[in-house]
């Protein structure tokens, strides 16, 4: 009995920690945004974050369309000649980088960059007392710390997504007229015909939601750290872990919204 | 002369850990008051108690008569503008140069000041701690630990406080960098007239900066008076704390 009510114990703890937590995220998230619409703005801030997250982080998306969007084009190639059905590469690469594969792989090598490096940098501005600090200084680490994060990677990752489609695209082109024989003209109409505007807006979408993921977690655990050098390895590791998890699981719940079956 | 700082009863736990058991204490106007006490007694707890970085579970702080828990948003801040902060590590903003670290709170917020004014400020602040106005263009991280500690004090003074919180300001300091920051921490609270609330282990500090001194312990104010009263405070805490020794009321875990 002892034995039962003890597993029992433990699973009802758990499960209250997860509600603790989960509870926690959110007034976290609440509190962030209301502070994007409130004054004072720290525009500087905000543009700085910008630069950081959208900017800096073109390499690592474009290339990753790129490769994506090559492989991508060859799968299709292949598995359509089953069915003699090659003709299909250019729309489905076109399709599958904007509404799925752009969004969700350049989301995850966003969190893996910036969710990281937010993370880090709020821990170990909390380990230093530099957050007390701005405290001291008339200044709402909320405000002047998180509010500008969530923003900046809200916007900016739906213009990182809506590059990466674009060259993901090139890079189904690249192979597809470099090695699959496509010609080049039949390559782009094939592809302008068959997107539409839902089809890129839907990535978007995702995108920007993916953004304030990205944002949020860095800014969650990173707020939260740990004392020393391990309490700010911790935050970064739960922040790409985090962020990863949740981008995969808002893809399936936003991808059932923008086009239930 | 008016209390500036009060706190009554004031208790905070940390989940089972109880940290502060009650604490009473008084600060004048103007007037330097030093906290004594070995480590993990709640020491930096009260001063975070204070400035509302963490909130009290129970009992009442108030400044300049408002009590702090009530502060809210813009009077918050208003609040918040009375105090200047020097912490133990500096905890200077390590992406920022040294002239915007002293002058952050200058170039944000209602007192804002054009860019080169608050840069002019801040290297005044700079020469006012001893430091060169070459120092501005540096980046805190090229700074040796001293120079930190006044980059810190420059901050903590640029908008003229009414009130100074001084986090441990002498450790990890050697011997003549310590008495140098001493001797500018009350140099500037003589001269600017504020309100003083230092926390430090170190008794040369507290010789030098305290007007009154409190000692606590246990989470609770064991005793408190002038500094001058000190070594023969009859207070049983004191005595084996400002004398270092290992036997006495205060239990040291070997």
């Amino acid at each position: 009995m002892t034995l039962v009510t003890g597993f029992l114990a433990s699973i009802g703890a758990a499960i209250l920690g997860l509600c603790q937590a989960t509870g926690a995220l959110v007034l976290f998230a609440v509190s962030g945004v209301s502070h994007i619409f409130l004054p004072p703005y720290y525009f500087g801030e905000l543009w700085r974050q910008f630069i950081r997250i959208g900017y800096f982080s073109l390499p690592v998306v474009g290339l990753t369309a790129l490769f994506t969007g090559g492989a991508l084009a060859l799968q299709i190639y292949a598995g359509g000649a089953r069915f003699n059905a090659e003709a299909v590469v250019p729309s489905i690469v076109a399709i599958g980088m904007v509404r799925e594969l752009g969004p969700v792989l350049g989301g995850l090598m966003v969190a893996g960059r910036v969710s990281a490096s937010i993370a880090a940098e709020l821990g170990t501005m909390r380990v230093t007392e530099q957050i007390d600090a701005l405290t001291t200084l008339s200044t709402n680490p909320m405000k002047y710390l998180v509010a500008p994060r969530l923003l900046a990677a809200t916007i900016a990752m739906p213009i990182l997504a809506f590059i990466g489609d674009v060259i993901g695209i090139m890079g189904g082109f690249l192979v597809g007229v470099g090695r699959l024989d496509f010609n080049p003209t039949t390559y782009i109409r094939t592809t302008y015909d068959f997107l539409t505007t839902g089809d890129v807006t839907s990535g978007l979408i995702k995108a920007a939601v993916f953004g304030f993921i990205i944002a949020l977690m860095g800014c969650y655990q990173g707020y939260h750290s740990g004392r020393g050098a391990q309490g700010v390895g911790r935050a970064t590791t739960n922040a790409v872990v985090t962020a990863s998890i949740l981008i995969l699981a808002s893809n399936y719940l936003l991808t059932e919204a923008l086009f239930p079956a | 002369m008016s209390t500036k700082i009060s706190m009554q009863d004031v208790k905070k736990s940390f989940g089972p850990k109880d940290v502060l058991l009650g604490v009473n204490m008084e600060v004048e106007a103007g007037k330097s008051m030093v906290i004594i006490g070995g480590s993990g007694t709640g020491k930096s707890v009260t001063l975070k108690c204070i400035l509302g970085i963490i909130e009290a579970d129970s009992g009442l702080i108030t400044v300049d008569g408002m009590d702090v828990a009530k502060q809210r948003g813009r009077a918050r801040e208003t609040l918040l503008d009375k105090f200047g902060m020097l912490f133990q590590g500096g905890a200077l903003f390590d992406s920022m140069l040294v002239w915007e670290n002293v002058a952050f709170r200058l170039l944000r917020g209602p007192r804002k000041l054009s860019k080169s004014d608050a840069r002019d400020l801040a290297i005044e602040k700079l020469r006012r701690v001893g430091l060169e106005p070459e120092t501005a263009d540096l980046f805190p991280a090229e700074l040796s630990g001293g120079m930190q500690k006044r980059v810190g004090l420059a901050r903590a003074i640029a908008a003229e406080p009414e009130i100074i919180f001084f986090d441990e300001p002498t450790t990890g300091l050697d011997p003549i960098m310590a008495d140098v920051i001493n001797d500018l921490i009350r140099e500037i609270v003589v001269e600017m007239g504020v309100t003083a609330m230092t926390i430090t282990h170190d008794m040369r500090s507290v010789r030098k900066i305290a007007d009154q001194v409190a000692m606590i312990h246990e989470g609770i104010v064991q005793w408190t008076g002038p500094v001058g009263a000190i070594d023969d405070s009859g207070n049983a805490y004191v005595h084996q704390f400002i004398n270092g020794l290992p036997d006495g009321p205060i239990e040291a875990i070997r």
